[in-house]
């Protein structure tokens, strides 16, 4: 176990150089010219120079990576450029609004998806399962933007149930007043293609061997689905969990610039717009380094769930 | 020899030909109800799509045709708002020509002012689907808005299939070295959520349309790249390539004109979904500004105007740019699935 962990961390150092690498020559090659950005419209060319020289961009490239490479392993990212707040405290500070609002809405998609899923799954072909392939598809097709427009529109204006938007300092009551018109608005969008994809595993499962002779030998439907199929079914789920948390992270930009969120997302968003460099280029990096730890956790899961996987 | 070089020998396309796998996926295809009518239906969008590009209709999606936010004509005209007049002061016109020092002038002006014809337009007070906050009609602004989405939609799948194929064949049938480094390229772009990894292109590229179809291409290759790598590494070692091998096949032709006609389904059904997905990533982007310019229109731009305009009670625009939306990406989603369960049955359930 302890050999299978040291090898893939091992395994991630080129990934990770390579994602530096991306990000390096992107935001060097093909961005605009840092020094420029930060001067603004009025400034001299001396006061460009200055910049140039205070960034380090009469080095040679090789000496530039070097110095990018050691801002990321020092977790020291400097400041925004546009704020002038340090990079680290953005992230410290953003984190905790953002995972208030994009915890919930995980929990929510999986536990709701499940049981729609299995019970669709089960009575496959029926009038329900084909009603709600129809509806799931109508609903996908329709962009998250319009569920926040009009969700915003009738919930928080008209019927006046939420609050349109707004956020405070305390965290418990961001969570009962302020966080459930955006999750609800979110899982609504994210509970179809969650249950599309659930059922889809949920019917590869059902067609297994096993399941007819777990039926033979005279075991209730409820144990054949919670205990046997539920279990083995579990393995895709949970891939599809460990690739959505990622996201959890950075949020959904959406969400919080429509509700006035002040989380990860809104910040990335505002970085791109006003060409904020460090910012983007430190939460791409870090987000990248956290994608890797959670796939390994994911596949270490696997062990836990199905004994027959061998890790290796 | 001569036998089988003789020109008379009766030919080998007969009866008993077994049909390819294009016609034998036709066939399937066609059994398939939901299949023929979302086929249609994109059918018929891909021909007011090329109408509006050759500028047949909605060319003049950018004019002021109506009063403000004219509402749709099914629901009449909007009531005359009752605005407080303003009232008139009583007594003569103070004349003040004795000190306008521009008084002497103004017959000259009126005169000069005759020469210029102004047409005097007429606003509509209904637009069929209703106007925008400037008078635009927005049955025009969502047919060119079709345009704009499908066509970005459309040219990003290309470019990120084209990426995709590539890499994924030199990849999956070299293998060794090279295999190794696009597996590397793979887990990188990987390894940055989708999401953020369009950011921080867009970031650095700026905006426009050409720039959102380049971004999308860009970080959306990498779900293509894997299974056609899969399936080249699947098929260099068939019989069929080793035979091509044998008389002398070039490793490209053997790439390109051997095995890419094998894997050409398993692409297009991936090519369907892609679009998918790019439309309603361009919808988001242009919403946030990061899409097409503000002298084009799509879905995207529509539903950001449409935010304001519904506090107002003008929903026309908002449900125009959905339906057309729904419509579309609908009828496209069940096309791609019809066609995937016709062309590689064994694709069933992938999303």
């Amino acid at each position: 176990m302890l050999a299978y962990l040291i090898r893939r961390l091992w395994q991630m150092v080129p990934t990770l150089l390579g994602v530096v690498l991306l990000v390096f020559v992107l935001f060097k090659y093909f961005g605009g010219d840092p020094a420029e950005i930060l001067g603004g419209l009025n400034a001299t060319p001396e006061q460009i120079d200055a910049i140039r020289q205070q960034l380090g961009l009469n080095e040679p490239a090789w000496f530039q990576f070097w110095i990018f490479i050691k801002s990321i392993a020092t977790f020291d990212f400097g400041k925004s450029w546009a704020t002038n707040e340090a990079v680290s405290n953005l992230f410290a500070t953003r984190l905790p609004a953002t995972l208030t609002v994009m915890l919930p809405i995980l929990i929510l998609d999986v536990l709701l998806a499940l049981p729609i899923a299995m019970w669709v799954a089960y009575r496959r072909g029926s009038l329900t399962d084909r009603a709600i392939m129809v509806v799931t598809t109508v609903a996908l097709s329709i962009s998250f933007l319009v569920y926040i427009i009009v969700g915003q529109y009738v919930f928080g204006f008209l019927l006046g149930w939420f609050p349109v938007q707004g956020w405070t300092d305390s965290a418990w009551r961001n969570l009962i007043i302020y966080a459930p018109l955006p999750v609800l608005l979110a899982v609504m969008v994210g509970v179809s293609p969650q249950t599309r994809l659930y059922r889809s595993f949920f019917l590869d499962e059902l067609g297994q061997d096993y399941v007819r002779t777990a039926r033979a030998k005279g075991l209730t439907e409820n144990k054949v689905l919670f205990k046997h199929v539920m279990r083995n079914a579990m393995i895709p789920i949970i891939t599809n969990i460990g690739l959505a948390l990622p996201s959890v992270f950075i949020g959904s930009f959406l969400i919080e610039t429509f509700f006035s969120i002040p989380g990860l997302g809104r910040e990335v968003l505002l970085a791109v717009n006003r060409s904020d460099y460090p910012v983007i280029q430190a939460i791409t990096v870090y987000l990248a380094m956290l994608t890797m730890v959670i796939n390994l956790v994911t596949d270490v899961m696997y062990k836990a769930i199905d004994p027959r996987v061998v890790l290796k | 020899m001569t036998a089988i070089l003789n020109p008379h020998a009766a030919p080998s396309v007969g009866p008993e030909r077994s049909e390819g796998v294009w016609a034998a996926a036709w066939r399937r295809y066609r059994a398939d109800r939901v299949g023929v009518l979302s086929l249609i239906i994109v059918v018929m969008f891909t021909v007011l799509i090329a109408a509006s590009a050759l500028d047949l209709v909605a060319k003049d999606w950018q004019k002021e045709v109506g009063v403000p936010n004219a509402p749709p004509t099914f629901l009449g005209p909007a009531p005359p708002e009752a605005t407080g007049v303003i009232e008139q002061p009583k007594g003569p016109n103070v004349d003040i020509s004795a000190i306008d020092p521009l008084a002497p002038k103004y017959a000259e002006w009126a005169e000069r002012a005759k020469a210029y014809a102004t047409p005097d337009t007429i606003k509509a007070e209904t637009l069929p689907l209703g106007g925008d906050r400037l008078g635009r009609d927005v049955l025009s602004k969502a047919i060119k808005g079709t345009e704009i989405s499908v066509f970005v939609g459309v040219l990003a799948a290309l470019v990120a299939t084209f990426l995709g194929t590539l890499l994924g064949a030199l990849s999956g049938y070299l293998g060794g070295k090279v295999g190794d480094f696009f597996e590397w390229l793979y887990n990188v772009f990987e390894a940055v959520p989708g999401i953020l990894l369009i950011f921080a292109f867009a970031a650095v590229f700026g905006r426009g349309i050409g720039t959102v179809v380049l971004i999308l291409g860009l970080t959306g290759w990498t779900g293509l790249y894997r299974q056609v790598r899969a399936e080249f590494m699947k098929h260099r070692s068939r019989e069929y390539v080793r035979s091509a091998e044998a008389i002398g096949a070039s490793q490209v032709a053997r790439m390109f004109k051997h095995i890419l006609p094998n894997i050409s389904h398993v692409i297009l059904v991936r090519m369907g979904l892609l679009v998918v997905g790019f439309i309603k990533s361009e919808v988001i982007l242009s919403y946030l500004g990061l899409g097409v310019g503000i002298d084009d229109v799509s879905w995207g731009t529509m539903l950001s105007e449409a935010q304001a305009e519904l506090i107002l009670g003008y929903w026309w625009q908002l449900v125009s740019a959905t339906a057309f939306m729904c419509v579309f990406v609908t009828a496209f989603s069940l096309m791609a699935d019809a066609a995937r369960d016709a062309l590689d049955p064994k694709l069933r359930g992938l999303e």
